[in-house]
Parts: C-alpha cells; structure tokens; sequence
C-alpha cells in the first residue's frame, strides 16, 4: 500500500520509511509559528516547562498581526510580551508592525516555508503552506509551546481525500468560489482529521495565490491539511521568494484515498456561503435579492496581490453604492506596495473605498470594520460563524474578490458579469 | 477519574468564536476570560454553570479557530468533561494537551437532553444517564493520549520526558 504526499512528508520527518494512517508518530518541525493572540498563551506554557530556551531561533516566526497596529491597551500588552520575548531569545523571524503582514501570506513571501516542510503554527489557517507542497497545520499554544521547546510534535497521521481539479477555470473562478463549491459539497466536517489532496489538470491554470486561498480553506471542511503537487509554478514562486533547498514529494500511485471527487473547473459558478457556515454555499445566480452594508477585500484567504488585482479591475472606474462601506486590506507590505504601483490603491480610494495597513483585524471581529446589529457584509475571508465580525445578528457572505469588488459596486451581492452587462 | 454533573445541550459545529469570542481574546486572565465563555450561543451559560457540570453537542464541536483560548474557558468555567458525536481536530488536540476531560460518543450526543444529570466514568469510557436511567460506551483514548492525559497535560508529559 503506497503513501499520499502528506504521509510521505511525515515519514521522513519521524525517521521512518513507512507511515500509515492512523499511526501516532514524533515528527521534526521546519517552522513554529505563533501570532499576537495565540503566542501569549503559549508563553504562559513555556514558562512551566523544565527546558529553557527554543530549540532554534532561526526556526520560528511570530507575527503580530491579528490585534495589530494595537487596538486597545490589552492587545498592546500582549504584543509587548511577545515582542520582549522575541528579543530574549533572539527570535530571528519576529514580523512587528511595519514588517509585518497576515501570517499566512508573509510567511511563504518571505521564503521561510518550502516544499516538503513540516510546518505547525498556532493557528488554524497554518494548512495555507500545502500550497506549496508543504505538510502545515494549525495547533494550539500548547502545542505551539512545546515545539518552540523541542522542536517537535506529534501527529496522527492523517488519510487523504483527493481532489481532481479538471479543466480550465470559467470566467470569474478564483480559487476561493473552488473551495467554497468543496465545502458545499463535502460540509465543514467532511474531511475532519483528513488530508485533502489536490490534483489534476486543472491546477495547471491556478496561480499560486490561488492555490494558497484553497489550501488555507482546508480547516473550513475540517482538514488536517490541504496539500499540492509541487509543479513548474510553484517551483518557481519557491525559487523567487526562498534561498532554502525544498525537497519534493509525489504520493505514490497506489496511495489509498478514503474517498476521490471529481471537480469539473470549466463548468463552475462563482459561488458565496450564507451565513452562519462555510457549507452554506449558493452559485450566484442561485443569490437573490441580498442589500450588503460593508465589504471586506482582504485577509489570509484573499489579500494578496492577484486578489487586490481582479478586485480593482472590477471596482475602477465604478463608484462604491451608497449606503456601503468597503474596506480594502493588502495582506502585507509587499503586496501593499504592489498595488500602489500597479494603480490598484488609486482605483479603490477613487472609487470610495478605503485601504488599510495589513492586518487580520475584521476577519475575527477584532477592528476596522466590525458590523452593528442586523448588517450585512460580503467578505473574502475564511468564516462567516455568528457574531464572527461583530454583533449576533449581523450576517457574513463569504465571496470571492471578484464577486465582493462586483457587490461593493451594486449594494447587493453581484456577480462581476451584472457590471459587465450594465 | 469520573465526572458526574447537570448538562448543557448543543447542536452541530458549535465553533470556537461562540466558546470565547475573539474580541475577548485581549483578556489574558483566565478567569475574567471564562466570564464569556459560550456568550455568543448561549447568555445564560455563564451565569447557570456550576462545577462539575457537562457539555453535550452534536458533530464538529469546536470548529474553527486554533484559539486554546476555547477550551481553556470551558474548563475554567468548571465544565468536567465535553461529549460530542465528534470534535473538530485541533479543539480535540488543545483539550488533550490543557486536560480537559472530552469524550467522543455518537448515541450520548443523541440520546442526551439538557439538564440531564450524567455520570462519565473516564477509565472505561462509560457514560451514565441518571435522569434517564440510560447507559452509554464512548470512545477510550488512544494510549498514547491517555499518558498525557494522565500526565496532566503535554507540557508535564514532556517535562517528566526530559526528567526521565
């Protein structure tokens, strides 16, 4: 019985020529990684352990990104005892605000994750890095704690379940109406301790920063982690962005799956999930009549470049609808930078929306932009549970950007052809 | 070790922004934390709890964010044990790793009403309804979760590791 890329990764890294799911195994760990929230925690855990110090400076990254630039007196608190910390024990990775950017999307940008890596992070979006052929997951601070101690966890390892991405994407599919549309299909436990696996034809025509935006989704139906084949795209993303050796794995022709879907690209609609879950998923012309109050470009699942790109393009020379707040969040400086010179920043301000300096902010309720009683926003972000962006009752579409940049124009959720057409 | 209290009832994907919500996440006093625990499901938790009690929900509790936050609160607000048909994978891991008592047990999920006194037995895995005079099996750790269950948690686990 053969092995899926994910068990293959593990197996080198717990020293073994053969894993199998359900085994629980010790594996070495490329990169821990932790953020404003979660790292105070596992402080607290640190402290209590006999063993002093990390286990390697250079192998851990903590980002200030979620409460950040600080919004109250306690998130400044927290970051200040992670920033002490950081300095310590000569942290070389800390990202503070001015270097920082959403964990998720500076991370692979910076090149500290490649192929083939083991990577935990204290937070579960972490599974994002499959997109480059990497075994990543998100943990708690526990676990967070005990790998900056150790440089090690544990894991069950997982069974897959396989994706097959066939042909060419239709017009307006992005990687985030793709995972969506899998999350409609299998649930937001359907692939609960799983590996999802993605493979076919149809990745050939995916960006990496779509990639990333599936991988990241994979906690949405459960997962454990989402992975990718490492092909000529990603080597290169790999090559531009990292100076580290990446190593890459194939799962074996023989690997077991516990289930195999089949996922037809050329004939997909863009798809948005109602709230309160991910599953909830309707293809836009499925929608209705639904007025929108804010819309969120942004965050860990759609605040990078490409995204920002075919949001703008959308948005130019167009006017936010009345009565609808846009709020607009490169998820780093570089993707920031980015759209400044490549004129998407100017295109957002003059059509009436707002940009902001990265952060995770909306996205958990935390600031800039959290939603009063009743409102609606059609968000690019990752989770649309109650009370997620603010009061109870407010309500959260998930979307991709080009149907939030479409519904920012319109005051209702739209799809980008409504535009096209007017 | 056993368990024995008055149960709260969910349903499905109960997620940790409605265990603790994030703009609570500033708070690093447990206990001022726990002061929220549930509030966004359920406003009355809080104020009804009493220690010992039980949580019973459906499939996928604690889906969502990787917050530890989450089960922190749950056994800070004096919780003794989680019975779900199912557990999102990281809440699982977190409740292991801090101790929180949690078990995996479709038919108690099912057959489990709020206000139910229940009685878990954590040795065998035997869940006691007393109310309904109703017996349950749920499902045993793996022997590896239960040394660092017995350990207290995976920070002791490990310290007595290196100790060793």
């Amino acid at each position: 019985m053969g092995m899926t890329m994910t068990q293959k990764i593990l197996a080198v890294h717990a020293g073994l020529d053969k894993v199998e799911a359900g085994q629980l195994i010790e594996a070495d760990l490329d990169l821990v990684l932790g953020n404003d929230i979660t790292t105070p925690v596992a402080l607290k855990e640190l402290e209590k352990m006999d063993k002093e110090g990390v286990f390697d400076r250079e192998k851990i990254a903590l980002v200030m990104d979620h409460f950040t630039p600080n919004k109250d007196i306690k998130s400044a608190e927290n970051c200040k005892c992670v920033r002490e910390f950081a300095c310590r024990e000569k942290i070389k990775n800390y990202f503070d605000v001015g270097q920082m950017g959403i964990e998720h999307a500076l991370l692979p940008e910076k090149g500290l994750v490649v192929a083939g890596d083991v990577v935990i992070g204290a937070d579960s979006h972490t599974c994002t890095y499959g997109a480059l052929g990497a075994f990543s997951t998100g943990v708690g601070s526990t676990d967070m704690a005990a790998g900056m101690a150790t440089g090690k966890a544990w894991f069950k390892v997982p069974s897959a379940i396989k994706f097959v991405l066939k042909g060419k994407p239709a017009k307006y599919i992005s990687g985030k109406d793709i995972i969506l549309h899998i999350i409609g299909m299998i649930g937001v436990d359907g692939a609960l301790y799983k590996s999802m696996e993605f493979v076919g034809d149809g990745i050939s025509y995916l960006s990496m920063d779509d990639r990333f935006t599936i991988a990241n989704m994979a906690i949405e139906a459960g997962g454990k982690n989402g992975i990718f084949p490492v092909d000529g795209k990603a080597i290169r993303y790999m090559q531009e962005h990292s100076v580290r050796e990446f190593a890459i794995y194939e799962a074996d022709e023989d690997a077991v799956y516990d289930e195999v879907y089949e996922i037809d690209l050329s004939a997909m609609k863009p798809t948005v999930s109602f709230p309160h879950l991910p599953e909830n998923t309707k293809t836009i012309d499925q929608v209705g009549d639904i007025p929108i109050q804010q819309v969120v470009i942004g965050s860990c699942t759609n605040g990078r470049l490409e995204d920002l790109r075919i949001a703008a393009e959308i948005m130019k020379g167009h006017k936010v609808a009345p009565g609808v707040r846009v709020i607009v969040i490169p998820a780093t400086q570089q993707v920031y930078l980015d759209a400044i010179k490549e004129g998407y920043v100017q295109a957002f301000i003059e059509s009436g929306a707002i940009v902001s300096t990265p952060t995770c902010g909306p996205c958990l309720g935390g600031h800039m932009g959290i939603l009063a009683s009743g409102e609606r926003c059609v968000s690019t972000t990752n989770r649309n549970f109650v009370g997620r962006m603010g009061d109870v009752t407010s309500e959260i579409y998930l979307a991709s950007p080009a149907v939030a940049a479409a519904s920012a124009v319109t005051g209702k959720i739209s799809c980008p052809c409504e535009l096209e057409e007017a | 070790m056993k368990a024995q209290g008055k149960v709260f009832k969910y349903g499905d994907n109960v997620d940790t922004d409605v265990i603790i919500p994030a703009r609570y996440l500033n708070i690093t006093n447990y206990a001022e934390l726990a002061a929220h625990c549930m509030e966004d499901i359920d406003k009355d938790f809080i104020r009804n709890v009493k220690k010992g009690d039980i949580i019973v929900a459906n499939k996928n509790f604690g889906c969502g964010s990787s917050r530890e936050h989450a089960p922190i609160v749950i056994k800070e607000a004096g919780v003794s044990c989680v019975i779900a048909e199912t557990f999102a994978r990281i809440f699982y891991r977190n409740a292991i790793n801090i101790g929180l008592p949690i078990i995996e047990c479709k038919a108690a999920a099912e057959g489990i009403e709020a206000g139910d006194e229940v009685e878990v037995d954590f040795d065998s895995g035997v869940i006691y309804n007393r109310t309904k005079g109703t017996q349950f099996q749920g499902q045993a750790f793996p022997e590896f979760m239960q040394r660092i269950i017995s350990a207290g948690g995976l920070v002791n686990y490990i310290n007595a590791q290196e100790n060793a």
